[in-house]
Order: C-alpha cells, then structure tokens, then sequence
C-alpha cells in the first residue's frame, strides 16, 4: 500500500531531519509513529503527501512513487491521502458544510467549486459523515465557532470526505485535552477499522499510542528505531526512544 | 524538524558587564535625529514667508468672500444635479471596473501564492498605477481621450487598481497559510485552492476595501472635473472663475450631501457583509445599533 525507501530530508543541506526512513505501511489500523520533539515524525509524515518535499528516496503508494510526481499527478494521488492536522487547519470562516465539501475538491472542476455546485452524492455523503462524526445540525455553523473537539471532527470528516485509500494525520489530539483527544483517538480507530484504510499518525502520547495503535514505530534522531506492536514496547525501548531514563518513574 | 540548538554558552566578565548598564541609557542617535527633525520644521516655516500682516489680509479677504457665497444660489440647479450624476456615474462605474481588475492584479502580486516571475510585474503595475495622483492621470487620459467623463473613468479606474490591488495583496499576503495547505492535501487545483482556502480568509477585508475605495472615487470624481474629465468639477471650476461665490456654495453643499450619501450607503454594505447583518435586520434596527457587532468571542479580523 505505502511503501517508503532510503527516504531523507533536510531542510538545510548537510543538517539531515530524516535519514534513510525505511517503512512499509501495509495492514489497516492505526500505526503510531512516537518519538521525541524535533526527530522528524512531523517531517516524514509532511514528506507522503509532499507538504514537505523530500530530499531522496522513494514512496511508492498505489504502484507510483510519489516523490517523482509531477504537479497534476501529485494533485490526483493527493486525492486519495487524507490528512489530519495538529490545529485542525479548517477554513476558518467557511461554514462546517464547506470545509467537509473542500474533502472533494479534488474531484470537481474548479469552476463548479468556485460556484460551490457539489454533486448531491457529495452533499449525501457529508452529511452522513457529519452524523459520524457526532455533529449532526452543525452544517451552517462557521467553523471559527466550534471548539478544538470539534474542529478536529470536522478536520477528520474533511479527509474521510476524500474517500482517501490511506489517512495521514499529524499530531491530531496535541491540542486537545485528555477526554477529547481519547474521543479524537476512538473515531480515527474507528475510521481505519470500518473502511479498512491504514491510520498513521504521528503523536507524543506514549499512553495513548499503547491503548489505540495496532503498531508503534519509535523515531529517535531522524531514523526508526523501533517497529512492533505495542506489547513489546517495553520501558528499555522507551529509554532508547526518547534517552535518560528519569521520565519514566 | 528544528534543530536542536546549543545553550548559550557562560558570558564573559565583559557581556556580562553591558548587559546590567541601565536599560534605559540614552540613544543619541535618535535624539539627534529628532533634533534635526525640529530644525528643518523651522528652517521650512521660514521659508515660507508667513507673516501677520498676510494672515490678517487673508482673515480679511476670507470674510468677503464668505459673505458672497451666503445665500447659496440653487437657481441653475438643473446644471448641478447634471454635474452631480455624472460625478456618480464616473465614480461607480470607476469603482466596478478598477474592482473587477484590482481582483486578479492583486491576487498575481501576492509573493505567498505567487512565483516572482508572476509577481513582480503585477506589483510593478500596481505601483505605477499608484505613483500619480488621480488629477494627473485625469489630464493624461484628457489628452488620450478628449474632454468628459470617459477620461474621468479611465483615471479613476487606474487609482482603483493601484488602491485596491496593494491592500488586496497585502490581505492575501497576511492569510494563515495552514488553511490553505490543508486545501491543497485535498488535491485540489490550484483555482480551486484560491475558493476554498484563500479568498474565505480576505473577503470581508475585501469588501471593506471596495467600499472605502467607492467612498475615495466619489470624493475625486468631484474633483477630476477641474481638468476637464467630467463630473461636477467642471462646473464648480467654471463657477470659481466667474466669481459666482453663491452658486459655487451651492455646488459644494450638494458635494457633501454627495459624500454623506455614499458614506452611509458604504456602512450598510460594510454591515451586511462584514457583521453579517441581514437586510431585513436592518429595516428593524438604526444602524448605530448595528455596530458592536463586532467584537466576537473568537480571534477575527
């Protein structure tokens, strides 16, 4: 499904964020992607969809590798990777209903998205999504009046909205409090499982990580250095993870 | 990711030394500047050669001629409401067309959407557009086209591109660019990213632009007049220079009433755009009350 190769980045050459990430993304569920502050989880996550272009290597997703993708071909595989942010990046001042239909941009003209002419399946299915999602009769709210829970919903129904064959989701619950990120958490477990569409997500909530991932993938310095289902995350792999030890009393 | 930056390393005795001076030291570079400020402000007044003997001439001649544009003369009323139309029809239409070109301009000279191959000639043609003053673009377009309204259109028009297209860019240029790259993982082509992820974000400014700049036209398409591109002006000029004090009172009465028109009917399209008041609402409520709209719960520009 995603398959990343020798995959390296640095924003300034010389000083390298990600060296040579090697990483297969295969089975649904959600992967976790853990790791300390400033080792690249956000970067190697940006580098899929190329919000961040990467430096070298390979990402090979649907039988085409991404990283040689010229603009048109990337906007069509961007189609099918759906992304969740850590500040949710909703359209502030659209309503609830416009930020879920801009999931669908990538498949209407932008001639009929500039006169918001979306099909009445689109429509259908947004508001079935709403519903999914637990906010149901917000469609005409704006988005800047909805709590941090609550964006983050409508940031997941947007990507969902994409019908995306994988989900990308970037520090999803940081914003959020302890209650609301495990909600946050139960509805992308949700999503990977009823869909069927790997989640991966990259967070600093070890916690969380061990109660929701079906994988865990420990980053330290810009390669990974752990992969394997969360019992086998032990507190010596943590040690090695993060360093020191003092944290973890 | 960031990169990990080293602490600081111990300061000498010296740094140590200038970071505990007194906070507050005084900079003489700014205090010699400021000097040299006030010396040119006298040097200029002296040039000027003002004196009392002048300001009471003037007190004086003000006095006469106050005196003769009291009574306003409304007699050859039907060349003033001609003037004035024709002032409102270079004005909106100057307005309509200066914003459908502002649109794209700016948008092409915003350096966050845009590569500077893109950018720089459409800044280039915004600041040419802004360099001159409208009555000097007036007498350009005087020449080009002939005496009337067309010219006073033409030159408005460009002062509207100029006004318009440098805050639209500037609007566009200050976005939060998280929303739009959240647009744009969507897959979305890039027109379809101006839709959804750009324009939200500028349009209300926009149209506080629009209305300001529909405000300013009417006030200069009064004004493009004097050089012969249509409107009022010409009137009010011609009044001068007859010496017709009463009837040029006349004129500039009906100028204010002009503005203050146009002023109120730019608030009501600011409120129904910007607060979000509806028409309807307005009907029910004096718009004074309409304002505070404005201060709500969430960050909002």
């Amino acid at each position: 499904m995603l398959s990343i190769k020798h995959l390296c980045k640095s924003y300034v050459p010389g000083k390298p964020v990600l060296t040579d990430i090697d990483l297969e993304v295969t089975e649904r569920g959600i992967t976790a992607i853990i790791g300390p502050s400033g080792t690249g989880k956000s970067t190697l996550v940006r580098c899929i969809n190329r919000l961040v272009e990467p430096t070298s290597g390979s990402i090979e997703f649907e039988g085409r590798d991404l990283v040689r993708l010229k603009r048109g071909e990337l906007r069509e595989a961007r189609r099918h990777i759906g992304m969740v942010f850590q500040e949710y990046n909703l359209v502030e001042r659209l309503t609830v209903m416009e930020n879920l239909l801009s999931g669908r941009l990538g498949y209407v003209s932008a001639w009929r998205a500039w006169r918001r002419k979306f099909s009445a399946e689109d429509t259908a299915r947004a508001f079935e999504l709403l519903d999914v999602v637990g906010l149901a009769g917000f469609t005409n709210q704006r988005a800047d009046s909805l709590s941090g829970g609550q964006r983050q919903r409508v940031g997941i129904a947007r990507a969902v909205m994409q019908q995306p064959s994988v989900l990308l989701a970037d520090e999803p619950t940081s914003s959020l409090d302890p209650k609301t990120s495990v909600e946050i958490m139960q509805l992308l477990a949700d999503i990977a499982r009823q869909r069927g569409i790997p989640v991966l997500i990259n967070m600093h909530d070890v916690e969380l990580a061990k109660r929701f991932a079906d994988r865990i993938v420990g980053m330290a310095d810009g390669t990974i250095v752990f992969d394997g289902p969360p019992r086998q995350l032990t507190d010596d792999t943590l040690k090695i993870i993060y360093g020191g030890q003092g944290w973890l009393q | 990711m960031n990169e990990v930056k080293p602490s600081p390393l111990p300061l000498s005795p010296n740094e140590r030394g200038s970071l505990q001076a007194d906070p507050f030291r005084p900079n003489w570079w700014s205090r010699g500047a400021w000097l040299l400020l006030a010396l040119y402000v006298v040097y200029a007044g002296s040039q000027m050669d003002a004196s009392w003997s002048r300001v009471i001439a003037g007190l004086h001649n003000t006095a006469h001629f106050l005196g003769r544009m009291f009574p306003p003369n409304f007699s050859r009323w039907e060349l003033l409401v001609k003037g004035l139309q024709e002032s409102l029809e270079i004005a909106v239409l100057a307005s309509a067309l200066g914003i459908l070109l502002a649109l794209p301009i700016g948008l092409c000279s915003a350096r966050n959407l845009m590569p500077a191959w893109i950018s720089w000639p459409a800044r280039l043609l915004i600041v040419s557009a802004r360099s001159f003053h409208p009555v000097i673009v007036a007498i350009v377009f005087v020449k080009a086209v002939g005496f009337g309204a067309l010219a006073g259109i033409l030159a408005l028009t460009v002062a509207s591109i100029g006004f318009i297209g440098k805050l639209f860019a500037e609007a566009i240029e200050e976005i939060s660019l998280k929303q739009v790259e959240a647009v744009r993982a969507t897959g979305a082509p890039f027109m379809s990213v101006i839709a959804f992820g750009v324009l939200p974000q500028v349009f209300t400014r926009f149209i506080g632009f629009c209305t300001y700049q529909l405000d300013s036209n009417l006030r200069n398409s009064t004004m493009v007049g004097i050089v012969g591109a249509g409107g009022i002006g010409g009137t009010l000029f011609a009044a001068f220079q007859r010496f017709d004090y009463d009837y040029v009172c006349a004129i500039l009465i009906s100028i204010i009433a002009l503005i203050m028109i146009g002023e109120v009917l730019a608030t009501y399209v600011r409120a129904i755009f910007i607060d979000g008041v509806s028409f309807a609402d307005m009907l029910h409520h004096r718009l004074g009350s309409l304002q505070p709209q404005r201060d709500r719960l969430v960050e909002d520009d």
